[in-house]
């Protein structure tokens, strides 16, 4: 079974199409890259599979489980980790608190009034931290931040609760070359290592055709290709959309 | 009721829709192209019905009507052009309580203009007989209101798709960068909007007069209603201001035909409420966009210093050794409003939540405790324990709707409730004693000098606000916090966003009852007055002066506040008019956010 299986997926903003009949599955320890041109319909679908936007048709399941209709905060208690295309983190918190934000909803904590939240859970907050090399910056306030380092607490944000999934909505827009590789260094390892389906979108084609182990092409909403990086170079139909030649 | 009747109370919700309508068309066409929300638009409909009603004494009702509508156009000019064009830049906050500034000083203006009294209009000349329909008699005049309603949504139709002038609203109104990018000329554009909304507003009211006298609590009456209106319909569409107005005018017209006055309001909020629960955005309205962002900058929360707190609790504990009666009586007003702030800064600070409805839930409080004290006849102690329950279920029920809406919204839909509440106690004469309220709510003997009640009122107060600042500082509260930090980012780790603010909508409630109960108890009487808007308006003011991204802000918020009260009200006969120039000065001299 897939860690995710889409079948079908449909939506439409007014007259508009923005994704059409999509279908694709992602294993667990898999990298998957979703790419496209601009207005393809990248970000529609993945506000699609963690419950932002509801489906028009088709059918979203993780690990077997149909998540149609459910909102974003019960997809990720299936486990579903996201980071934005533009960075979302809480700005009045650190760093640190930001991480165990994340920590208290996974241990399901959000309705406790007891000790305060900034002493629950420190070393493990510290240890996902440490594992997206933000560990020195912990006591940071997140709204001082550099826009590489905003990504990566992201990432450790969306590690908070051992995601199956994870959904990376281009992880490496705003950030230097080799910032770029080493974060997708981490989270190719990351898939290997923890079993994590890990689908990203992504316009670096350097980043996405030295760590996605397979390619899915969108083009006006629907899936034009699909497959290993050098089927997915050779194919005319890809060459055509972003070359603009046959 | 027969079929006759139901036709007559049907023309009759016809002719109320008319006036109700063309207040909240200006609303919602000031909103469309400025994103202000203008909560002085009921005291423009209100200052329409005065100058109506003084000048048809010389010129005659026909053509006191126009000219009233022109003066309040021109009154909404010099307030565009003076006031609010100042701060369209300013946080979404300040500009609503510049707005409710416009209240409280055309209120007093009205007072000092008119005096206390209600005024009656003229009937209108010509039209003062009635007409039998179906075999009962019906206001010829009320015919004439009839038509006034669809005839301005006609006019106001015709303007904004016909015309270019029209059209530059809606470009506005869709995409304000945009419209200012192809050359639409904004102050112009802004100035005129609102002046026609002024204008609608005052020919709402001044055509109105024959119908009803012109009085001054009809400001906050029409701007609640109109509130409803606007949410019901949706905010920024004409059509759906025009549809809503129906609906509520035909409501409040069977309730009152069927001899349930009393139950008007709490029918409008059922209706209110069902439309919300199925379409958020109104009828006819559509979301507003920023409300699903990444999230806006927000500064940390810095613990405050609890050696000067400590130190101050102490210090407030040994006053009463040398201080008067009159100190003490203060210093107790001052605690109880420093909680009341503390209950309202958890919606507002951490919450993300402006709320310009929480006196409710104070008055709740009070209302409740001086209920079960003298009508139930329970011991004060258990009234005073029992009351913060009612208003944190109170809280509950309202909060609920309001957490389905965000920002503007949700601030009008917090007022609405409050000026609902207010009703209740206002109209309810049999259980609250209507505009007398309740007398005689003293507390135990035990507590009944001075100095006992002070230290009652120390104790709760400060360990109340204790409570609520752990709560900030748990998991609950940083949740919360994350909430308003990045909706986005919240509920992409689990955390659902509503269920947070609804939980502390509750939590704020029971904190802003138990002031309430202690504020019962101090007086021994209770008034409309203590769950009235400006009571709602107070508490923000407190917060925002004390600074609404500290914890212990709110606090010497509602000590200098309180203070400040007192003595303006002592000194100054128009005191609360003197309170919104102060709000005007400082919002205009800081238009970025006064209190940081």
């Amino acid at each position: 079974m897939s860690a995710l299986e889409v079948r079908g997926l449909s939506k439409a903003y007014g007259g508009v199409q923005a994704v059409r009949d999509v279908s694709f599955s992602v294993d667990a320890g898999e990298v998957v890259a979703l790419i496209g041109p601009n207005g393809a319909g990248k970000t529609t679908c993945f506000n699609l599979l963690n419950g932002q936007l509801r489906p028009d048709s088709g059918e979203i399941a993780l690990a077997g489980r149909s998540v149609v209709g459910l909102r974003p905060h019960q997809v990720w208690r299936l486990g579903v980790g996201r980071t934005f295309q533009v960075t979302a983190t809480f700005s009045s918190m650190t760093v640190r608190e930001n991480v165990q934000v994340a920590l208290l909803s996974h241990h399901r904590k959000l309705f406790s009034l007891g000790k305060p939240a900034g002493r629950f859970q420190v070393e493990e907050a510290d240890a996902l931290l440490a594992r997206v090399g933000m560990q020195q910056q912990a006591a940071r306030p997140c709204a001082v931040l550099a826009y590489g380092d905003l990504k990566r607490v992201e990432l450790a944000v969306a590690l908070a609760n051992r995601p199956r999934l994870l959904l990376m909505d281009e992880p490496t827009a705003g950030m230097a070359s080799d910032e770029r590789q080493a974060l997708m260094q981490l989270a190719a390892a990351l898939a290997r290592s923890e079993r994590i389906a890990v689908l990203f979108t992504e316009h670096d084609m350097e980043v996405v055709f030295n760590f996605a182990s397979r390619i899915i092409v969108l083009h006006g909403g629907e899936v034009i290709a699909a497959g290993a990086p050098d089927e997915v170079r050779a194919n005319p139909r890809v060459r055509e959309v972003y070359l603009g030649n046959a | 009721m027969s079929g006759s009747a139901v036709l007559l109370q049907f023309l009759n919700g016809l002719a109320g829709a008319s006036s109700l309508f063309l207040v909240a068309a200006g609303l919602s066409l000031i909103f469309g192209v400025s994103r202000i929300v203008n909560f002085a638009h009921g005291s423009l409909y209100m200052l329409g019905m005065y100058l109506a009603v003084s000048l048809s004494g010389t010129l005659g009702f026909w053509l006191s009507v126009p000219l009233a509508a022109a003066l309040v156009a021109a009154a909404g000019l010099v307030i565009e052009t003076t006031l609010l064009r100042r701060i369209y830049k300013a946080p979404e906050l300040l500009q609503l309580l510049a707005t409710f500034a416009l209240v409280l000083i055309i209120r007093d203006a009205a007072l000092w203009a008119w005096g206390p009294e209600d005024r009656l209009g003229p009937r209108a000349p010509g039209l003062a007989g009635a007409v039998a329909i179906a075999g009962r008699q019906f206001p010829q005049y009320d015919l004439l209101l009839i038509c006034l309603g669809p005839a301005v949504f006609i006019a106001l139709y015709l303007l904004l798709s016909r015309t270019r002038w029209g059209t530059r609203v809606r470009a506005a109104s869709q995409d304000r960068e945009m419209a200012a990018a192809l050359g639409v000329n904004e102050r112009r554009l802004f100035t005129a909007v609102f002046a026609l909304g002024a204008l609608l507003a005052g020919f709402g009211g001044a055509s109105a007069i024959p119908r009803e006298p012109a009085s001054l609590q009809i400001d906050l009456a029409v701007m609640s209603d109109a509130f409803v209106v606007v949410v019901v319909g949706g905010l920024g569409s004409i059509p759906g201001a025009f549809l809503a107005a129906l609906l509520i005018g035909e409501v409040k017209a069977f309730c009152i035909g069927l001899g349930y006055s009393e139950l008007t309001l709490a029918i409008e909020f059922i209706v209110m409420a069902v439309v919300l629960v199925f379409r958020p955005w109104g009828l006819l309205g559509r979301p507003l966009a920023e409300t699903r962002g990444p999230g806006t900058l927000q500064p940390p929360l810095p613990a405050p210093s609890f050696l000067l707190l400590g130190g101050l609790a102490v210090l407030l504990a040994i006053v009463p050794v040398f201080a008067g009666p009159y100190t003490i009586v203060l210093l107790t007003d001052i605690l109880v409003f420093a909680l009341f702030a503390a209950s309202l800064h958890l919606l507002m600070g951490p919450g993300g939540m402006p709320s310009f409805g929480h006196a409710a839930y104070f008055g709740l409080g009070a209302y409740t405790a001086g209920l079960l004290l003298l009508r139930a006849h329970l011991p004060m102690e258990l009234s005073l324990a029992l009351a913060p329950l009612a208003a944190a279920l109170g809280a509950l029920v309202f909060g609920w709707f309001c957490v389905q809406l965000s920002g503007v919204y949700l601030a009008m839909l917090t007022l609405a409730f409050a000026q609902i509440a207010w009703s209740v106690a206002f109209q309810w004469d049999r259980l609250t004693g209507g505009s007398n309220g309740l007398i005689g709510v003293w507390p135990a003997p035990w507590l009944s000098s001075k100095q006992a009640y002070y230290y009652l009122t120390l104790v709760l107060c400060l360990g109340a606000v204790a409570l609520l600042w752990r709560l900030i500082d748990s998991p609950f509260g940083y949740a919360l916090r994350a909430g308003r930090d990045s909706p986005l980012r919240a509920a992409a780790i689990g955390i659902d966003v509503r269920a947070q603010q609804w939980a502390a909508f509750g939590i704020a409630g029971l904190f802003a009852g138990v002031a309430g109960a202690l504020y019962a108890f101090s007086k021994g009487s209770i008034s409309p007055e203590t769950l009235s808007v400006p009571r709602s308006v107070d508490g923000l003011v407190m917060v925002l002066l004390g600074g609404v991204q500290t914890l212990s802000g709110p606090l010497w918020g509602a000590a200098l506040f309180t203070w400040l009260e007192d003595s303006l009200s002592r000194g100054v006969e128009y005191w609360r008019a003197a309170i919104g120039a102060v709000i005007l000065v400082l919002v205009i001299a800081f238009p970025r956010g006064i209190f940081k």
